[in-house]
């Protein structure tokens, strides 16, 4: 006996929505299996990383906060990876959004006019959608792998970043930390209700929407998905291959670039030498997570969101390192890839020839 | 003579492969339905049927790549499993594949030194193939690069390879669809030889005509089962392809009348495009001229730079001279295919799948791929009307016969044959006024090519221009009024089908036309002269 993997004829729309949830349920399994092996109660510890933060308002409200960048980030990643561009520098976007986005409170931080902030958020886009024309130049005119450049130009990003906090751009009454000043009211996001949220959320729910009506109701969206699934179909079409490139990481940098400007305005309120706890990188899972669907993107930040919130939580209550969120965040990936063979394949138990021969006579 | 050779070894021949009751699934499809094929020494075994029928997976099966369902093979009557290609070769089957399998950048002895067992000196197994190769009129030159070599080259190649490994049976797979006439009339002559020297050998072709020339008994295949046996030499080509279809293959009517040219709609001027790749073809001084009511074929061996002439004429490669691609009077050279498709063109590639449809998109969605911009109300606002995109395509669905599982389902699970029928319905819905079709039956069942070649007469009688390329020599003289050949992207002038016999277009095709293609002047007086 032995299995054997079948080609559908059609992708399987159970699957499409089946095999994100066996890929949780595999990570689960799997993640278990870790902590047994770490000397922990799977039980108490899946219980602190998934039950716990769900217990209380404001962890809730938290979870918000971190789900909202990962899926604005992952909306914008999701037309980057449809159109068969891999723009793994989400990360670095997200950071020159950032800094883009700090320069009114920053530099210019008498600048207080209710104009300040739609033009930080305007700044906000730009710097992201810049960072990433980078690799998108590299690889329209040279052809230039994308992976590698977008994924180095993260580091090149944080190094900025730290080297602004650290000098031009640090705080001159902050005791020498590094740190910039203080951002003041008028550059601060408005918040929702009374704790931490505030209306990046508001921001990625409408990315959300406007990308789901992009890519399932206008010619835009199926150019995308053509040049993604079949590029010589797409050039019979009429569709350009660099212009579908340029499309893609101008959009997914420019959200990462929002992202990491509301991250910063709405919920640092200051610039730190570290801005993110790898949102960039997370955001990845939660497109893949989400099936490069928006909606289910929205789910999926904010499964992703609590897997942050857990490892928190689980560092607080059994003393878990914080690295076990990453662990967990990887074998997600991981299962989430492999799950979605299941959605043009099928597995298939291949018996022995000799009990073949019987339901052959059969 | 033929006969006799066809007859002398058979009469004698003991069973040297048996199979007996094969079923193999592929998920809901029943490739092999217990399928019964006895192969004697010494004979030619043709193996017929259509497109899907189950002749390629039953041949895997004796070739030890596919595993059978159910059902047992017999080896000079001991019942043998065949494991995997290696257990087969030991056994004595060989097989040539359609699609060669060489390393270019190899010298031939290195390609066949791979596919042997490991020990042998390199000069002493080029000896050995040059003995070989001799004695069946292969004749080759092992130290000869196998980029440099011509396709009948390299199929000589593969038949050496496998004869070296000394079988008692050789499967071949649609050997002749990449040669000329005069290659296939020397393969033909080899495989007489092997033939009456005791090596059985199982053909696979569509190619009835050659079936009833060379072969000694054939097996029917359709739909997975075996319908039938017979001698190719007593049945016509139409009596074979009744078994092949199960029914009277439809006869494709010209029309009544002979075409009547009109103006030119597709004109072609010293088109030259340099070669992209090590692989690419360069198209040389291509000149044409397609008038509406004609329909003019291209033939030409496989990778001769029909895709490449395709391409430039559709747009999807663009030339620096505007005035080489002319469609209905405008020069479109530097123009994108979508100007070209508005100005009333309509392109169908070789390729159906990846190129001509996205296999992973419903029909609907691959309706809009072609039609997005010919159909404005197709795009409002840069937003997708599906509901009409929907309408087209039951519309295209219903009056080209596109057989399908359910309501608009992905391009992927169409067979081949109802794919083609849906992407050229696509094209023909829209009466285009200029039609260039690559390949347009290629692996295509007899029912779909016939439906595919009526709807081509049809709208070239409608007055439109219509430029088929293909390799399939029946097709063209089926069709085409005038014929022109492609032979290292140079094309040959067009001339009219009634002179353009067999032997001629074989000639063009083996590159003796080559040099002396097509010039203005030549063609212009060609064009009056009838």
């Amino acid at each position: 006996m032995r299995i054997e993997l079948e080609k559908r004829a059609e992708h399987s729309q159970l699957m499409t929505v089946v095999s994100p949830l066996i890929a949780i349920g595999l990570t689960l399994v799997c993640g278990s299996i870790l902590f047994v092996s770490m000397g922990y109660n799977p039980i108490d510890a899946l219980y602190a990383y998934f039950i716990e933060p769900l217990t209380t308002s404001w962890s809730i409200e938290e979870l918000l906060v971190k789900a909202g960048p990962l899926v604005l980030i992952a909306v914008g990643l999701s037309v980057c990876f449809l159109s068969n561009s891999w723009n793994i520098g989400a990360e670095g976007q997200f950071t020159m959004g950032a800094l883009a986005g700090s320069i009114i409170p920053v530099l210019f931080y008498d600048f207080t006019s209710p104009l300040a902030l739609p033009l930080m958020v305007l700044m906000g886009i730009l710097g992201g959608m810049a960072w990433a024309s980078i690799p998108a130049f590299l690889k329209v005119r040279f052809g230039t792998n994308e992976i590698l450049t977008s994924l180095m130009l993260v580091y090149i990003a944080q190094y900025i970043l730290d080297f602004l906090v650290r000098g031009p751009w640090r705080d001159p009454e902050g005791f020498n930390f590094p740190e910039s000043r203080i951002f003041d009211a008028a550059h601060v996001l408005p918040k929702i209700g009374e704790g931490r949220l505030h209306i990046g959320m508001i921001f990625a729910i409408l990315a959300v929407l406007v990308v789901w009506w992009m890519l399932s109701r206008t010619l835009k969206g199926f150019e995308i998905k053509v040049m993604g699934e079949t590029p010589r179909a797409g050039r019979f079409a009429g569709f350009s291959s660099n212009g579908v490139v340029w499309f893609g990481f101008l959009v997914s940098g420019g959200l990462a670039g929002l992202a990491g400007m509301a991250e910063v305005s709405g919920s640092i309120e200051q610039l730190t030498p570290v801005i993110s706890p790898g949102y960039g990188f997370t955001a990845i899972i939660v497109a893949f997570l989400g099936r490069l669907n928006p909606i289910g993107i929205l789910f999926a930040g904010l499964l992703l969101g609590l897997s942050y919130i857990g490892g928190e939580s689980a560092q607080v209550s059994l003393g878990l390192t914080d690295k076990v969120t990453r662990v967990f965040q990887g074998m997600l990936l991981f299962f989430v890839l492999a799950c979605d063979t299941l959605i043009l394949y099928r597995f298939k138990i291949a018996s022995s020839v000799k009990n073949m021969k019987e339901a052959g006579n059969v | 003579m033929e006969n006799e050779q066809r007859s002398g070894p058979v009469t004698g021949g003991e069973d040297l492969i048996e199979a007996k009751g094969i079923t193999k699934r592929f998920g809901d499809i029943l490739a092999n339905d217990n399928v019964d094929l006895v192969i004697k020494q010494g004979e030619i075994h043709a193996l017929l049927g259509e497109n899907g029928a189950g002749k390629s997976t039953l041949v895997k099966i004796l070739y030890g790549a596919l595993e059978p369902g159910a059902g047992e093979i017999l080896w000079k009557g001991k019942r043998v499993s065949i494991s995997n290609p290696a257990a087969a070769r030991k056994l004595g089957v060989g097989m040539v594949f359609q699609h060669f399998s060489l390393f270019e950048a190899l010298s031939v002895v290195e390609n066949i030194a791979l596919a042997l067992p490991k020990g042998e000196k390199i000069e002493a197994l080029s000896r050995r193939i040059t003995e070989v190769s001799q004695k069946y009129g292969l004749p080759l030159d092992p130290a000869a690069l196998v980029a440099d070599l011509p396709v009948g080259i390299r199929q000589r190649i593969e038949i050496v390879r496998c004869l070296l490994q000394n079988p008692s049976l050789i499967i071949m797979d649609e050997p002749t669809s990449v040669l000329t006439p005069q290659e296939a009339d020397q393969l033909f002559i080899t495989l007489q030889r092997l033939a009456s020297e005791g090596c059985a050998i199982l053909y696979i072709s569509h190619r009835l005509e050659e079936v009833k020339k060379i072969c000694h008994n054939a097996t029917i295949m359709r739909h997975g089962r075996v319908v039938g046996g017979c001698d190719p030499a007593e049945e016509t080509p139409a009596s074979l392809a009744r078994m092949m279809v199960g029914g009277d293959v439809h006869d494709i009517s010209a029309g009544a009348i002979e075409a009547q040219p009109g103006d030119v709609m597709l004109k072609l001027r010293n088109l030259s495009i340099p070669s992209d790749g090590a692989f690419g073809i360069e198209l040389k001084d291509v000149n044409l001229d397609l008038r509406g009511g004609e329909i003019v074929a291209v033939a030409g061996i496989a990778a001769n730079g029909q895709s490449e002439l395709f391409d430039a004429i559709s747009g999807e490669t663009q030339v620096k001279d505007a005035y080489a691609v002319e469609i209905c009077g405008v020069p479109v050279g530097k123009r994108k295919i979508n100007d070209r498709r508005l100005l009333g063109s309509a392109f169908v590639p070789e390729e159906r799948l990846g190129h001509g449809a996205v296999p992973g998109f419903v029909l609907s969605d691959n309706i809009l791929l072609t039609r997005y911009k010919t159909e404005p109300s197709l795009i409002k606002h840069g937003m997708l009307n599906q509901k009409l995109a929907t309408e087209m395509e039951k519309r295209i669905t219903v009056s080209y016969d596109v057989r399908m599982s359910h309501d608009n389902p992905e391009a992927r699970s169409l067979s081949g044959g109802n794919l083609q029928k849906f992407v050229v319905g696509r094209e023909l819905d829209r009466v285009p006024k200029v039609l260039v079709i690559n390949q347009p039956t290629w692996g295509v069942d007899a029912g779909a090519a016939a439906l595919i070649r009526q709807a081509i007469i049809d709208l070239a009688r409608g007055g439109s221009a219509v430029l088929v390329i293909s390799q399939d020599l029946d097709e063209i003289y089926e069709l085409s009024d005038r014929i022109a050949v492609i032979s290292r992207g140079e094309l040959s002038v067009a001339e009219p089908a009634s002179e353009m016999t067999r032997e001629k277009i074989g000639l063009l095709m083996a590159g003796m036309g080559e040099g002396k293609s097509a010039s203005p002047a030549a063609k212009a007086g060609e064009t009056h002269a009838h």
